[in-house]
């Protein structure tokens, strides 16, 4: 058998995973061992200058005993990261179709911008008449979030998604505060990321969940039933996690408003429809969004993000310090109740120190004026043509629970296609590590069973979506044909096979221990 | 001994001189996965038929287990603290949670059998 | 568009395939009055050129700090990052994985965060730490809601000299948990005023060391005094680097170490991102907030490693979570521990002692100007002046005198009136003679 290349795949079941090496590493997969291993005293790998004074004013606090960190020169220092990185899969190098995640290509144009000493060497508390353009900058990229989602202030200083989710709910509750009004539950769909619920009881909420229907949407006459006094916002995630948009939108804000309750969305899938529709024409009171999402900062490896939340009319007074004026001496900071109130606004509170993801900002600010308007539609345009060809590309073999009409930015699909392999989601998305792709999002969300959510976003190729689709297709036969070794000890291929979980949790190991003292030989 | 009733939520009860054992039954046990961790209340604390009485978790799932009938801990399994991989191996037995001191028998009694337990779990 | 692979051509086939006539037939579940048939009005796409040109102007609207003698601090540290260190972080595999859900195959991220994790254990003097906040001040936050849980308790003591932005983030987020909050009062100069507001209803005591003034004190009496009452002893440290030559936390007996990580491995960013370090003990591990790697093997005997304790989380505990926390500072986390790999030991402690160096140089020399008087005996790289004049005036002349010196204390407590003339001025290894001399002199001239 040829593979794609016309290299010839081994026969044998790759026999070349039997070889024994004399270093224990394999070709450019090197073992890699901690920096507390790899460490001596007396190594350094930054040069300082010499000390010019003795004393100190420590007060009698100077640390005694040494720390513990491991001495190292910068070559041993580079070698090892750039080893540990080769253990990863990125974006970079490869179609990332994580679900929910909105994994894009993140232009290095960006990353060139934030590191420009204007955005990254200017100190937070500086005197604002020496940070005039990042002031500038945050006010710029304020106006595209607004006029991207048609809602007329936003809240920049939220870092990450969950942290605007957050934001959002307290502006909510400070509005029914300022109304009098204590209102105690917010309403989430079953569907949910498990964020929406963690948020709501962080911020001294109730959570009722409502159901969804067989059409993978909110049922919006249950909603309606439990909606009530009591109920203080309605959170839902648009498109939603089944990758579907809620097209009864209107409906759900109207029910809500009249309720006296505020609607939240979570803008995790705002990709699908940016530049396409604004969510201030839905009736939503606030929503976040995830600049490392849906405008390319990278992730990191798990950050950082950035989450600003838009905002209505209603809410808009209530947003989180610090604020941003302009008047003729130019941008000012408030950075103080008093001083906001002054100025008529009722800021909740503050949601961290300083002003906000300076660095993400940038970045996004970046990404969104290399688009334009006409980038930005095309991004939205792409993303739901490229996840419609998966899911019309792959729904024949897997099951797609809402496959009749179309997706959005993702399709969704479900394990009944794996009845009776032997087979389950979670092998699928093992056996895709060894395909060379990193696996989709699995067992979420929980309302379908056995969930695989593929989300390829708008920067993959035709060419490259056409690769996944056959490697799908390989594998859904592979695993229809009872080939049930390839997937059940997968992956074989990767730096790791399958990890103890159950071993860690049980006894957490959390941080490298120096090891025992050797024993005194016995003779 | 009496004989062991259960619950919806898969909780076995076994009472003996008016002091019922509790733990989550094999069943439970399986679709949990290795269980990984307990946590268990404190002795004396009361709790009311169907309220939280402590928790079990595997690597990728946390549940609550219920009290099956109200009552007062009287003691409680620091074994499976220290082993937790003992709820899988004997979910029946030593693998047991808490001890409640019994309140109202008729609670007891109005649990499911064995037999109708294994007619619940069929049909799941 | 340069960053869209798809041609008409392919975009023509893909449709063809699906069965649709057009994009908007994709969209057809957007109601229709909200489905745009025009671009929304902003500028249309740009090409690099065009991109630098654009935010280069912003950037050059702003002093850098790198441009001017530096003195302000706060809460933010200007250090020198290694070139190593930027270069390590922008290796795609680092810079553009996702969180690692799958740890055959994010290796390099879960072994760099459990390094991260021994890192922070041992700089904070406590067993366990988490792979990162999003900050110091929401990691305060979260170990103050931490607080609470472990011991049941509602009332939380807040320091008068833990830096008013932490102050106000806290309280933004617990009184919305239900938690009350007591502060005390702001004081440069004297001792804490808050550990009497401690009783036996208290869930924690919230500290910083070296505080928002600079003062640096030994906060085992208070950590004594909190264990008496039953609640925790929580200590934030603002400038981590003071870690290399001071006791840290954990030797003084705080149970939780919250710590703002920037100055290692960060450039200051104008606030953000940056990365919360947090430390606690062992038995409290299940407690904690956000992300924790552990070490495991896999099927074949090879060590590795894999988030873990993730029972404690959103994605699965939902409202029961410790935090809803998902995200959190991955990158940052890896220049930290890209930095403090490379500094080591001995240039951990160099980097410390030259920053307290330079400070103890800038404060001698400052106290020397006519008016001027420090107010902060012990410090570590940050101190307190009392000048003749208000100093929100007296940083904006200093500003149109090319230096950056220092935050006035009335920029943050802008209603205690007795910190008018209070002036917060930061050190580090990157101050120079000359940036002293230039700072002395132009204040010599503001103030006459």
């Amino acid at each position: 058998m040829m593979n794609k290349q016309g290299r010839a795949t081994t026969g044998s079941g790759g026999h070349h995973m039997d070889i024994e090496t004399i270093s224990g590493d394999r070709g450019l997969d090197h073992e890699e061992p901690l920096i507390f291993e790899l460490g001596r005293a007396g190594k350094c790998g930054v040069d300082l200058p010499d000390l010019e004074i003795k004393h100190d004013r420590l007060g009698g606090l100077r640390r005694r005993g040494q720390i513990g960190l491991p001495g190292l020169s910068e070559p041993e220092v580079v070698r090892h990261f750039v080893r540990l990185s080769r253990k990863n899969y990125a974006i970079d190098a490869g179609l990332y179709p994580l679900g929910s995640c909105t994994m894009k290509h993140n232009p290095r144009l960006n990353e060139k911008m934030a590191r420009l000493p204007g955005f990254a060497d200017i100190h937070p508390l500086q005197p604002v008449s020496t940070v005039q353009g990042a002031l500038a900058l945050i006010e710029e990229l304020a106006f595209w979030l607004k006029t991207l989602t048609n809602m007329p202030a936003v809240a920049m200083s939220p870092k990450a998604g969950a942290h605007g989710e957050q934001c959002g709910l307290k502006t909510i509750k400070a509005a029914h505060k300022a109304r009098g009004e204590k209102r105690s539950v917010i309403l989430v769909p079953e569907s949910a990321h498990g964020t929406n619920p963690a948020t709501a009881a962080l911020v001294g909420y109730t959570v009722e969940e409502v159901p969804a229907n067989e059409r993978g949407r909110v049922d919006v006459e249950a909603l309606k039933a439990k909606l009530g006094p009591h109920v203080a916002a309605v959170m839902l995630t648009n498109p939603n996690t089944c990758g579907l948009f809620e097209n009864d939108m209107r409906a759900i804000a109207d029910a809500v408003h009249k309720a006296g309750a505020y609607f939240y969305c979570d803008g995790a899938n705002f990709n699908a429809i940016v530049g396409k529709v604004r969510p201030g024409d839905l009736g939503i009171d606030a929503m976040h969004i995830n600049l490392h999402k849906t405008f390319s900062t990278p992730h990191g490896g798990g950050g950082p993000g950035a989450g600003p939340v838009v905002l209505s009319a209603a809410l808009a007074p209530f947003a989180p310090l610090p604020l941003i004026v302009h008047d003729a001496g130019g941008f000012r900071l408030v950075e103080d109740k008093a001083d906001a109130k002054a100025r008529d606004a009722k800021p909740f509170g503050r949601m961290c120190a300083f002003h906000g993801q300076m660095g993400m900002f940038v970045r996004a600010l970046a990404y969104m004026i290399s688009h334009g308007a006409d980038g930005l539609a095309q991004v939205a345009e792409d993303a739901v043509l490229n996840a419609n060809y998966i899911l019309a590309s792959l729904k024949d073999v897997m099951s797609a629970p809402f496959g009749k009409g179309p997706c959005m930015h993702e399709a969704l699909f479900d394990d009944t296609f794996l009845k009776d392999t032997g087979v389950t989601t979670l092998d699928i998305a093992k056996a895709l590590i060894d395909e060379g792709y990193h696996p989709m999002t699995m067992y979420f969300p929980l309302v379908v069973h056995g969930a695989m959510l593929i989300e390829p976003t708008e920067t993959e190729s035709k060419r490259s979506l056409d690769e996944f689709v056959a490697v799908m297709r390989g594998l859904v036969e592979k695993a229809k044909g009872n080939d049930k070794s390839r997937f059940q000890g997968a992956p074989f291929l990767a730096p790791r096979r399958r990890l103890d979980e159950t071993a860690a949790a049980r006894k957490p190991i959390l941080r490298w221990t120096p090891p025992a003292p050797k024993a005194q030989a016995a003779e | 001994m009496s004989e062991t009733r259960y619950t919806k939520d898969h909780e076995w009860v076994r009472v003996d001189g008016g002091v019922a054992t509790v733990g989550i039954t094999q069943y439970a046990a399986e679709q949990l996965g290795d269980v990984v961790f307990v946590e268990l209340p404190k002795v004396g604390k009361a709790v009311e038929k169907g309220g939280e009485a402590a928790v079990v978790e595997s690597v990728k799932a946390a549940s609550e287990v219920y009290a099956p009938i109200s009552g007062e801990i009287v003691e409680v399994n620091g074994a499976i603290e220290g082993e937790p991989a003992k709820v899988n191996a004997e979910p029946m037995g030593g693998g047991w949670f808490i001890k409640l001191k019994v309140k109202d028998a008729a609670e007891v009694s109005a649990l499911m059998t064995e037999a109708q337990y294994q007619d619940y779990v069929k049909g799941l | 568009m340069r960053y869209l692979p798809l041609t008409e051509a392919d975009r023509r086939t893909m449709l063809g395939v699906i069965g649709a006539k057009s994009v908007d037939d994709l969209f057809r579940d957007v109601p229709q009055e909200a489905y745009l048939t025009t671009l929304v009005d902003l500028p249309m796409h740009a090409g690099e050129i065009e991109v630098e040109r654009q935010l280069g102007r912003l950037a050059a609207k702003n002093v850098s700090a790198g441009a001017v003698p530096f003195f302000v601090g706060a809460g933010a540290y200007r250090h020198h990052v290694p070139a190593s260190v930027d270069h390590l972080i922008q290796r795609s595999e680092f810079l553009t994985s996702y969180t690692p859900y799958q740890p055959e195959i994010a290796q390099g991220t879960l072994q760099y965060l459990f390094e991260f994790q021994t890192q922070v254990a041992l700089l904070t003097g406590m067993e366990v730490a988490n792979a990162s906040m999003y900050d110091g001040s929401t990691g305060a936050t979260e170990a103050v809601l931490m607080a609470a849980r472990v011991t049941g308790k509602k009332r939380v003591v807040l320091s008068g000299n833990l830096h008013p932005h932490y102050v106000e983030t806290i309280r933004t987020t617990a009184e919305t948990a239900g938690l009350e909050i007591v502060t005390g009062k702001p004081a440069p100069a004297a001792g804490e005023t808050a550990d009497h507001l401690v009783d036996d209803q208290t869930a924690c005591l919230v500290v910083q060391n070296p505080d928002f003034f600079g003062n640096l004190r030994d906060i085992t009496p208070l950590s004594d005094a909190t264990h008496a009452k039953g609640a925790l002893l929580i200590a934030v440290v603002t400038e981590v680097v003071s870690l290399g030559a001071v006791t840290p936390p954990g030797e003084m007996g705080a149970d939780i170490v919250v710590a703002e990580g920037q100055s290692v491995g960060n450039p200051l960013n104008f606030g953000g991102p940056y990365v919360g370090l947090f430390a606690t003990r062992q038995k409290f591990v299940r407690q904690m907030p956000g992300r924790l790697v552990g070490e495991t093997a896999d099927v074949d005997g090879r060590r590795g490693y894999v988030l873990t304790l993730s029972t404690r989380e959103q994605h699965i505990r939902r409202e029961k979570a410790t935090s809803n926390i998902c995200t959190n500072s991955g990158l940052c986390s890896l220049a930290f521990t890209i930095h403090l790999a490379l500094l080591g030991e001995e240039g951990f402690a160099r980097l410390a002692a030259l920053s307290h160096e330079r400070a103890v140089m800038t404060a001698d020399r400052l106290s020397k100007v006519k008016g001027v008087e420090l107010v902060t005996p012990t410090f570590f790289n940050e101190f307190t002046l009392k000048l003749p004049k208000p100093t929100a005036e007296v940083v904006e002349k200093l500003a149109k005198e090319h230096v950056l010196g220092g935050v006035p204390a009335s920029r943050l407590l802008p209603h205690d009136k007795s910190l008018t003339n209070h002036l917060i001025v930061a050190a580090t290894e990157l101050t120079t003679p000359q940036d002293i001399d230039a700072f002395a002199a132009a204040l010599t001239k503001v103030l006459t």
